[in-house]
């Protein structure tokens, strides 16, 4: 158990996907404007992490990877390179069936995370994620709680920069690094923040 | 848009256009392999590669790719083309592709790669299409090797493994700045490089959200 959560605690804080690997750039700026709905993206990116990582995992060690079809008569196979073609559609085919389930039998929670789900197939914090579970060769259990915990720190760098933006708004920046630019900074001086933790080793 | 110029649509995206300081595309590749100037080549020039080919085979089938499943078939044509990036590169750089780990693989995210594929390739010709191409993943480029630059010079004191600032620890006169190799400075570089841009091209600065009101003291009667 312990070793599950220094997992979580580690994939959230040391190895936060957004501050210190750069993943999900694009939509980090682009959807950090308000903190409701930086809000509703961190969930939506929690929820298709947890899932799409153990999914993956398996994938990985049953099907693609070196010997993994012996199950099947096929010690000899390897289809390891097949891997990013498979991640990327799994993630989609994911995103997919979770907003029909979500339509169906969640409607609150759907109408809330409606705009974005589509919007996370593209986010490469989710591939990232996978190709991170595959290199570092996690079991399934890890698996579950590192998709989770990336999923947490993402949504945690995210929420925290749009409360930052929305105060930021007011202030008087010069007019070569409005918007972009000074939003470039701040995340940089969080990233900077986020840097304190990576002493600590669990 | 009757005529679009082959020479436009090549230096276009490069400086007025930029996808990374303009558009807000692809950054999340861009600055994670970007400490040494060496690694950033590499990947620019996977990045120019797989855009091209992509723009180039999305434009070639664009007339019968029906629209409502257009999105997975450009995922596959640059999902596949990234596996042969990357198979190359574990073949004949292998060094280097143990250093760019999983960000190869991120290729395929790079929101540049599916926004020319959607946003040009889909409405131009094949030639026009792979120029286009070119041109973004010039545009990308270029931003990567300047911060690049920036981080290994100031950082190690080399650029490209020569080192051009002698290190005090050898002898020489320059004390390495350590931040520069971690992450944050990434973020620096490209903050004031979209400022340098935008004093050179005012036409990009953003709107004010907020009009500050002129400060009144009033007089105490």
């Amino acid at each position: 158990m312990e070793h599950y959560i220094s997992l979580i605690l580690q994939a959230v804080f040391v190895e936060n996907l957004a501050l210190a690997f750069f993943l999900g750039m694009c939509t980090f700026l682009a959807i950090s404007k308000k903190v409701e709905a930086a809000l509703g993206l961190g969930i939506a990116v929690v929820v298709v992490l947890t899932i799409s990582v153990p999914v993956n995992n398996l994938i990985y060690n049953y099907v693609l990877r070196d010997g993994a079809l012996s199950w099947a008569g096929l010690p000899n196979m390897n289809l390891s390179f097949l891997g990013l073609l498979t991640y990327i559609g799994v993630i989609a085919a994911l995103v997919q069936i979770l907003e029909m389930f979500l339509d169906r039998y969640v409607p609150a929670l759907y109408s809330a995370l409606g705009v974005f789900l589509p919007l996370i197939t593209v986010n490469c914090a989710i591939l990232g994620a996978s190709l991170f579970m595959v290199e570092r060769d996690y079991a399934f259990g890890e698996s579950v709680a590192y998709g989770f915990g990336a999923g947490v720190g993402w949504a945690l760098a995210i929420v925290a920069l749009a409360g930052i933006r929305e105060k930021l708004k007011y202030s008087d920046v010069p007019p070569g690094l409005r918007g972009l630019g000074i939003t470039f900074i701040t995340v940089g001086l969080m990233s900077l923040g986020f840097m304190s933790f990576s002493g600590i080793s669990l | 848009m009757a005529e679009l110029k082959t020479k436009d649509v090549l230096f276009g995206p490069i400086l007025h256009n930029n996808p990374i300081a303009l558009q807000i595309l692809g950054i999340c590749s861009a600055l994670a392999v970007t400490s040494s100037v060496t690694v950033s080549l590499v990947m620019c020039a996977s990045v120019i590669a797989v855009t091209c080919a992509s723009n180039f085979a999305v434009s070639l089938i664009r007339k019968q790719i029906p629209s409502s499943i257009r999105i997975i078939v450009q995922m596959t044509i640059i999902a596949s083309l990234v596996i042969v990036v990357d198979q190359f590169l574990k073949a004949f750089a292998y060094e280097i592709s143990k250093q760019l780990s999983v960000f190869v693989g991120l290729i395929i995210t790079n929101c540049i790669i599916l926004g020319r594929a959607e946003g040009f390739a889909m409405q131009n010709g094949p030639w026009l299409s792979f120029v286009d191409g070119l041109g973004n993943g010039i545009g990308y480029s270029v931003i990567l090797i300047v911060v690049a630059t920036f981080r290994e010079i100031l950082g190690a004191g080399t650029w490209m493994g020569f080192t051009v600032l002698p290190l005090a620890s050898e002898g020489g006169f320059y004390v390495p700045n350590g931040l520069m190799l971690l992450p944050p400075s990434a973020f620096f570089l490209i903050g004031f490089f979209i400022w340098a841009v935008r004093i050179w091209d005012p036409d990009q600065v953003e709107e004010e959200e907020f009009e500050m009101q002129p400060h009144k003291v009033r007089e105490a009667f």
